[in-house]
């Protein structure tokens, strides 16, 4: 068997302000394999998003280890941790996230301007990201000019322009109407069977439907592990909306 | 991330928000432009004054005899009558660099023409004294040689005089009475003016030295060869201090000095008092800088403070760019970037003001203005070091920034 993707060991996070210490991690230790796609479910406090925050190198833990494709990361300086985050993450975040007054275009391209890319090639792969998600119309557009589910998807070609090894979507679904739900998700169920490692956090029972793991956090530990034998395909769900609709 | 494309995301920032950047650049506009102004209008004004004291004569030397020692009590300069005529004639005849040497031999007295009065000074010359002097005449002769050989009695009247004792007619030609002595007016003199110490230079009557001495002053042998004070033009090519040693040599020789012995005359020049206008004119123009640099500053304290609003409005806008890569000293540059470029464009819309600013005061207030490069040099360093200066405070704190917590900013 191969190295998992993502190791974690006994991992902690501890904040502490105004002389209280607030525990949000108690010990979490997972693996995750490459190609899977996993939904990061719990209520608010349980530490699923600190969890999605060190996976995504945006936090480093109080204890405990971090491996990403074998590197230990939870050891990394805050610019090897910005590298980590450029060249193998790609972050989908529930507001969008894109720069306002930016074209879309220029804000697919923004990952790749921190990692020396020149600009003719930023262009190029920028814009056949955007293809791919479906927006080859909308170079251009600004982020005001574009629906909810299109700014999410241009996060998303955002995400992928780097060719990241894992995308870390928080809920992703949180500001989107249930039909462009089930076509984001379609979205990201695509990329998992093309190889991408996907992990979502979501409160939605119904989004954590198509993942093909669910991990359930409370209180800081996992409280559930289970893998889902045959995950809901977002593009039926799309079929047998649009039906009900009609 | 390369110098280029940090100075595309500033300009497209500043863009975003256009009066915001407008007023913040204002302050650097108008504290550049305050700056190249009054360096301009200063350099102006110390032109202006170097100008008039070369007017006066720079390159003029007076020299006045020295000083008696009576029972061991100095008298001061000019206690002694050791300077004469044929000092200055040997002056002029001897020394190369000179232009042109006369003596003045002064007198005081009452002047009378007609039913007026007036009391006056009155100086012999000889007709070098002109061209020593830089001074013409408004109307008549002016003193000839033969008038000195002959102890003539004919005087030119200053200004001053000419109206106190004959109104607005024409002096020439008329008698007037210097100490009870006759004189026939030849001629009138250019208005000269306030001297450097503020002395009505008009108000004099010049004569021949040989008049002055035999016919109104009179008195002993030893006054009749003495001239008061002697002066001397040097040439406007030659070195100041080289003429200055020559002159001391052939008097210290004529007067048969020994070596270590005193000079029994002083030598003066102008140039001490040239060094000292344009010292305090300096002076004046580094203040007017100074005080224009504190409009600057305050325009740099405006930088800082738009550079930190901005700083907290993007901090979501930093937390993205942070999960998606940005290091911290990219952040960093980003906003140094944005900081030095609202400095330098500011500076630059400063430099057209200041230059246009400086050409307005030279026209309309007919102030003498003069554009220093340096001066613009200076202003555009500083804007710049201002922007660095004032920008990275901001930009140090938005790098500093953790990314989850700009992230999830509200």
């Amino acid at each position: 068997m191969t190295e998992p993707l993502i190791v974690t060991r006994d991992l902690a996070k501890e904040y502490h302000m105004d002389g209280y210490t607030v525990v949000a991690l108690r010990g979490v230790s997972l693996e995750i394999a490459a190609g899977e796609f996993v939904a990061v479910m719990g209520p608010s406090g349980s530490g699923k998003s600190t969890f999605m925050n060190l996976l995504g190198c945006l936090d480093s833990p109080s204890r405990g280890d971090y491996f990403l494709a074998g590197d230990r990361v939870s050891e990394l300086s805050g610019d090897a941790l910005a590298a980590i985050r450029n060249r193998r993450l790609g972050f989908v975040f529930q507001n969008f996230n894109l720069l306002p007054r930016t074209s879309a275009v220029e804000n697919v391209e923004l990952p790749l301007l921190y990692s020396q890319v020149p600009a003719d090639e930023r262009r190029h792969r920028a814009m056949s990201r955007l293809g791919e998600v479906g927006l080859a119309e909308r170079f251009h557009h600004q982020p005001s000019q574009l629906s909810g589910g299109q700014q999410q998807r241009v996060a998303i070609a955002r995400a992928l322009v780097n060719n990241p090894v894992l995308i870390l979507a928080d809920e992703p679904t949180g500001a989107l109407d249930t039909r462009t739900s089930f076509e984001l998700m379609g979205l990201l169920q695509q990329l998992n069977r093309g190889g991408m490692t996907v992990v979502l956090v979501t409160h939605e029972h119904d989004i954590a439907t198509f993942a093909s793991r669910i991990i359930s956090f409370r209180d800081g530990h996992v409280l559930d592990d289970r893998r889902v034998e045959r995950p809901a395909d977002a593009q039926e769900m799309l079929r047998e909306f649009d039906k009900e609709a009609a | 991330m390369t110098w280029l494309a940090s100075i595309r995301i500033a300009l497209r920032a500043l863009r975003v928000n256009k009066l915001r950047s407008t007023l913040t650049m204002l302050g650097i506009i108008i504290g550049v432009a305050a700056v190249i102004t009054m360096i301009a209008v200063g350099a102006g004004a110390q032109a202006r004054v170097e100008e008039h004291i070369k007017g006066l004569g720079t390159n003029l030397i007076m020299l006045l005899p020295g000083s008696v020692t009576s029972g061991g009590v100095r008298m001061g300069s000019g206690s002694r009558n050791t300077l004469t005529d044929d000092d200055s004639y040997a002056i002029q005849r001897e020394i190369q660099e000179v232009q042109a040497a006369s003596p003045q031999l002064r007198g005081t007295g009452q002047v009378v023409a007609g039913n007026s009065n007036w009391s006056t000074v009155f100086y012999g010359v000889t007709p070098d004294y002109f061209e020593a002097r830089n001074w013409t005449l408004a109307s008549g002769r002016t003193i000839e040689a033969g008038d000195v050989s002959g102890s003539a009695k004919v005087a030119l009247l200053g200004e001053t005089v000419a109206k106190n004792l004959f109104g607005d007619s024409d002096p020439v030609g008329q008698v007037i009475r210097i100490r009870k002595v006759p004189f026939v007016v030849i001629g009138t003199l250019e208005r000269k003016g306030q001297s450097l110490q503020g002395q009505d230079q008009d108000d004099v009557i010049l004569m021949p030295i040989t008049t002055a001495r035999n016919r109104v002053i009179g008195g002993n042998a030893a006054r009749l060869r003495s001239a008061g004070s002697i002066f001397v033009k040097v040439r406007d090519d030659a070195d100041m201090a080289e003429a200055e040693s020559q002159i001391r040599n052939l008097l210290r020789q004529r007067h048969r000095l020994q070596p270590g012995q005193e000079d029994d005359f002083t030598l003066r020049n102008l140039s001490e008092v040239l060094a000292a206008r344009e010292e305090s004119s300096r002076v004046m123009t580094l203040l007017l800088a100074a005080v224009a640099s504190v409009s600057l500053l305050v325009g740099g304290i405006g930088i800082m403070n738009i550079m930190l609003v901005s700083v907290t409005e993007r901090t979501r806008e930093i937390g993205l760019r942070m999960a998606v890569g940005a290091r911290g000293r990219d952040i960093l540059s980003q906003f140094l970037v944005e900081a030095v470029t609202l400095a330098l464009i500011g500076g630059l819309l400063g430099i057209m003001l200041g230059v246009g600013g400086s050409f307005a005061i030279g026209h309309f207030a007919e102030w003498r203005t003069e554009l220093n490069l340096d001066a613009i040099a200076l202003a555009v360093g500083f804007a710049a070091t201002i922007g660095i200066f004032f920008g990275f405070y901001p930009a140090r704190k938005a790098s500093r920034l953790l990314p989850i917590e700009a992230l999830r900013y509200e």
